[in-house]
């Protein structure tokens, strides 16, 4: 439905978009990922208008947007703050799309009433935004956006203001509403767990380009490259190379370990004697004080370095032979157990051939 | 630290002691000087006499009564309320675009078209209204032009000197300034992601101008307009030098009846006028500026 292609922005001698190529399909909750100064927002931007590509070119159910102004495409977006209007009531505020489309006076009263059930804040329409909480505020920026079903809203870093407890419950609504209404959502964050809850295909991106567009639980198990399996989530990042392809196999020599086998990846072509990362979730790797090895398990021993308790997991920081820090997670099914090791406690820790996702450098 | 309430109120005790002193004791005794009779040599006759054993005071509703005998000062000062209302009115207008275009320029240029603004306040008032003088002046180019223009299409020459409109052009001049930096200061703040929101949700620049900018600068408009309005009420300089008597203000036959009439309890009563239509503007003003300010 929304096509971007090789759109470029350029901002002096800053590259700010550099041939960004993205197809969302209608219906879709798709999410722009990346760390500050991405180019992320700077997208958002040029698909809600506010600002013009330096190349390429954005098509809406197949026609160029480009020439339109923001006020006449047909698609809403949801600001950091919110942006309501502090002059006007909430049910003018969600009234004001309407008003510009020149609906008829019962009809506004109609549906600015089913925005403000859509919402469950049916009797807010008198208050002003002064008077809202934050989440209420999000809820009215949001009924005032799909107030006239847009085809497409933009929702710019919404949850970023509010406190943790009430995100997850707003990013809940999000989810709810998203597939009630089925309009399509872009929305852009820096927070890789926001992500990952919400979307169903993230577009990581990273220096002006697109580092890997895939679905949450492919992102998070199969990164396509250091950047991408260190901005999503914890990972452990081991340098190696390529010592022997097998038939489903890689055999990696890890810098200062030791060989271990990994399962052969379907997205790179490998070759051995090439530069290869080892990416290894923390959940994936068994730690214990005594470990029997299995088949094509990687194995090796390790002193605990320090600890974090979290509550429902601890932790552990495992230093190995090279003096690289390895983050491992024990959850804590026994209440009342902050901890099964000590610090500097002798521990082994392994994982199996198919726990880790090796990237080429 | 918390300030405590004692302090607090220290703390408005030299504003209060001043405003006391120069305006609520001067306004008190403008008031009497109202009710008594004017002095032999002018100035205020005595308010009592004690005369063997009996006390008598010397007040008077004369004064009061003078001021509506005639209508010409009642018309004096409705054409010194439009002169005012229509003074503001032509500041907003052109005050308006200004501080707007100031506000949405970039931040390192905003100190310097700021300080344009109020260069003119670098040199002094009535050199300024001079420099009018010869502007308007009947050999001067301004006039000049205007007239051999008029002479083009047959029409009879025109003299701007001593004229309402000379009055009034300049009335605008001296207090543009106190529009445009309360325009500023309200226009400055405005949250420029508003405009986008409006724009996004589908309103043309001139809606987003009507809709979003003028309704939240309405407390800069009504705070300039007092500003404004005010001064302009009780100006008497540029009527003076400018006007003739066509272009005669109310404060103008204030100051006549002081200096020159030297009849000072007529005066008083004419000033006590002035000053409850200055506080009621203030008071309309303040109203609709909280009301907008909301």
């Amino acid at each position: 439905m929304l096509e971007i292609k090789e759109v470029s922005r350029y901002f002096d001698s800053f590259t700010a978009l550099d041939r960004v190529s993205l197809d969302i399909a209608a219906g879709e909750f798709f999410t722009l990922l990346g760390p500050s100064g991405c180019g992320k927002t700077t997208l958002l931007r040029l698909i809600a208008g506010f600002d013009q590509p330096d190349g390429g070119d954005i098509l809406l159910d197949g026609k160029s947007i480009i020439a339109v102004p923001p006020e006449r495409r047909p698609l809403h977006t949801i600001f950091q703050n919110y942006a309501l209007f502090p002059h006007m009531t909430v049910a003018d505020n969600i009234a004001f799309p309407l008003r510009m489309v020149g609906c008829s006076k019962e009809e506004i009263e109609h549906r600015v009433a089913e925005a403000l059930d859509d919402v469950s804040l049916p009797d807010k329409g008198k208050h002003y935004p002064d008077a809202l909480s934050g989440g209420q505020k999000q809820r009215i920026a949001i009924a005032r956006a799909l107030v006239n079903r847009p085809r497409l809203l933009l929702l710019d870093e919404p949850l970023s203001a509010l406190d943790a407890k009430l995100r997850e419950q707003m990013q809940l609504e999000l989810i709810k509403l998203q597939s009630e209404i089925g309009i399509t959502f872009v929305y852009v964050t820096h927070d890789q767990g926001e992500a990952l809850a919400l979307s169903h295909r993230i577009a990581v991106m990273n220096r002006g380009t697109i580092a890997q567009i895939d679905e949450p639980s492919r992102l998070y198990g199969f990164p396509n490259s250091r950047f991408v399996a260190d901005f999503i989530g914890h990972c452990n990042l081991l340098a190696g190379k390529v010592e022997q392809v097998l038939d489903n196999r890689v055999v990696v020599a890890l810098e200062g370990l030791g060989q271990v086998q990994v399962i052969l990846p379907t997205d790179a072509s490998i070759e051995a004697g090439m530069a290869c990362t080892l990416t290894l979730r923390p959940e994936k790797i068994r730690i214990s004080s005594n470990l029997t090895q299995d088949e094509g398990e990687a194995h090796f021993k390790g002193v605990v370095h320090d600890m974090l308790y979290l509550g429902d997991v601890t932790v552990y920081k495992v230093e190995l032979a090279n003096g690289m820090l390895l983050e491992a997670l024990l959850a804590n099914s026994t209440s009342g157990r902050a901890r099964f090791f000590e610090v500097a406690d002798q521990v082994e820790v392994a994982w199996g051939f198919d726990a880790g996702h090796l990237v080429m450098d | 630290m918390q300030p405590r309430s004692w302090q607090k109120k220290l703390l408005t005790l030299p504003p209060l002691t001043y405003l006391l002193i120069f305006f609520a004791v001067p306004t008190v005794i403008m008031l009497f000087a109202s009710f008594r009779y004017t002095g032999e040599y002018g100035g205020l006759a005595p308010w009592y006499s004690y005369d063997g054993g009996t006390l008598a005071f010397d007040l008077t509703l004369e004064n009061w009564q003078r001021l509506f005998e005639t209508d010409i000062y009642l018309r004096l000062f409705f054409k010194s309320i439009l002169y005012a209302l229509l003074t503001t009115v032509l500041c907003i207008l052109l005050g308006y675009p200004l501080a707007l275009m100031i506000a949405r320029s970039p931040r390192r240029h905003r100190d310097l078209l700021l300080l344009l603004v109020i260069l003119p306040f670098w040199s002094n008032f009535l050199v300024r209204i001079y420099a009018w003088m010869i502007i308007f002046s009947p050999s001067g180019a301004l006039t000049h032009m205007i007239n051999s223009l008029l002479d083009v299409f047959g029409m009879a020459p025109i003299s701007l000197m001593y004229s309402a409109t000379a009055v009034i052009v300049c009335l605008v001049y001296v207090h543009l300034p106190f529009m445009v930096l309360p325009l500023y200061a309200n226009l400055e703040k405005h949250d420029v992601a508003l405009l986008d929101a409006a724009q996004d949700l589908g309103a043309s620049r001139w809606r987003r101008f009507w809709s979003i900018t003028w309704p939240l600068s309405l407390p800069g408009v009504y705070a300039g307009s007092i500003l404004v309005f005010i001064p302009v009420l009780g100006m008497f300089a540029i009527p003076d030098l400018l006007g003739g008597t066509d272009g005669i203000m109310i404060a103008n036959v204030i100051k006549q009846q002081f200096v020159e009439s030297r009849d000072w309890p007529f005066g008083s009563v004419l000033s006590m006028v002035l000053t409850v239509a200055a506080v009621l503007a203030v008071l309309l003003g303040a109203k609709f500026g909280q009301q907008a300010g909301r």
